[in-house]
């Protein structure tokens, strides 16, 4: 099966109202080229997924600028003051879940588990709404699941296959969100045929891995 | 009173500094925290964690040598310890809630006599998320609040929280520009003043009630 696509074959696969899981912490670890086919594309109404909303001009800020994005799930938009903006004026809605809880949500959407048990957040407004649980005398509180349609990843070394390394700081929410997600698209730094790629390095089995873009610098 | 900002910063960095022992795992947030590495000598061992997917963070790489895939968690490139080790994020909260984190050195909007932290929103002014700070309260072993001990001429370490909290009752000691604060079950103890202050300037600038023992030092820095 040939997974090898440009960013524009995929535009068939995107659409209005889509959830949208995006790797990266800030702007490292995440799939610029995909991103930038998604602001040429202009699909509206996104709900996005991601630790973060990065800067204005780099990484997910573009589809928040955009005003291609009507939620936000992340735990962290500091950086990008258009989030910040957009959620005042009621254009965007933002969830914010601590950062360790977002992954182990992500994590649990893809390994089948009906959410996650945490001390973080006991005690604050995180806790609104959510069943506390008590286990041997402690109290923790039950975070759920949280899948996608697509997930956008980014790759540092890519096999034809999909098997995937992410090199250094990249690796971040990246190796968890490809197995949340109905379709999932790898960004490839760098693609090389199977023989090239050490099997004890890959980090995300390529069976996981429905489509591979090739990074254009 | 300590009036100039670089010099009350470098005083809590410093004193901080002096609360780590040798070989512990640190995690130092973002901002003023940040600045203790720069007094944590060689031979302590210290290995720094940083939140986005790495243990044995080192300096900030220098200019020209930056690598797009190495950043912290304040989005700076840095560099890796040669026994350093890169991993996912699952795994760094792992660390970090896991207790494996023997001290997090947070800032702080606000904290309380009760240990109460609040650092991560004023409600309808800044809203920038909470990160991994609320990992980071529960789950380190120690947590340390290094801040300037007032802000805009507003208290900081106040009787009762106001803001929305980060976490409950898991501060342990408050390093301020003027002094060093325990947190016990028994209220906020003053442990150390700066040399150039008061008790009495300190408890002006303090909303929080203060336990002064008999054996008040001055800060070692």
């Amino acid at each position: 099966m040939n997974k090898l696509v440009k960013s524009t074959d995929l535009k068939r696969i995107f659409k209005d109202d889509m959830t949208i899981m995006i790797g990266g912490f800030l702007d490292c670890g995440t799939p610029e080229n995909i991103i930038d086919m998604l602001v040429d594309l202009n699909i509206k109404n996104l709900t996005i997924i991601s630790n973060d909303t990065a800067f204005p001009n780099k990484g997910i800020g573009k589809l928040i600028v955009n005003g291609q994005v009507s939620k936000v799930i992340a735990s962290h938009i500091g950086t990008n003051p258009e989030t910040g903006k957009k959620m005042s004026s009621g254009e965007l809605k933002v969830e914010l879940s601590p950062q360790g809880t977002l992954i182990e949500r992500i994590r649990a959407a893809g390994s089948g588990l009906g959410g996650v048990l945490t001390p973080t957040g006991l005690g604050t407004i995180v806790e609104e709404g959510k069943k506390k649980i008590t286990i041997d005398g402690k109290e923790y509180l039950l975070e759920l699941p949280l899948s996608a349609d697509v997930s956008l990843i980014k790759g540092s070394v890519v096999d034809e296959f999909g098997n995937t390394f992410y090199r250094a700081a990249t690796k971040n929410f990246n190796p968890y969100m490809a197995m949340a997600a109905k379709t999932v698209i790898v960004e490839a730094e760098n693609l090389v045929k199977c023989e090239d790629l050490k099997r004890d390095t890959i980090m995300t089995p390529g069976v996981l891995v429905d489509y591979i873009v090739k990074e254009v610098a | 009173m300590i009036l100039d900002k670089t010099l009350a910063k470098e005083i809590i960095a410093k004193r901080v500094a002096k609360e780590l022992k040798k070989g512990q795992l640190v995690n130092l947030g973002i901002g003023l925290p940040t600045l203790v590495a720069n007094y944590v000598p060689k031979e302590m061992n210290i290995t720094f964690e940083s939140e986005n997917g790495m243990v044995g963070m080192a300096q900030m790489a220098s200019s020209g040598e930056n690598d797009p895939d190495i950043i912290n968690a304040g989005g700076e490139y840095v560099t890796l310890l040669p026994q350093g080790a890169f991993f996912d994020s699952s795994t760094s909260f792992a660390l970090i809630r896991g207790g494996h984190v023997d001290v997090a050195v947070l800032g702080a909007l606000e904290v309380d006599e009760e240990g109460n932290l609040a650092n991560w929103i004023v409600p309808n002014k800044i809203v920038p998320g909470m990160g991994g700070a609320m990992d980071l309260a529960i789950g380190a072993q120690k947590i340390i609040v290094a801040m300037q001990h007032t802000g805009k001429g507003k208290h900081k370490i106040v009787k009762k929280y106001a803001l929305p909290l980060t976490a409950k009752a898991q501060v342990d000691l408050i390093v301020t520009e003027l002094c060093v604060i325990d947190v016990t079950n028994d209220g906020l103890l003053l442990k150390e003043i700066h040399k150039d202050t008061t008790i009495d300037e300190i408890k002006f600038l303090t909303d929080a009630d203060l336990i002064i023992p008999d054996n008040l030092k001055i800060m070692d820095i």
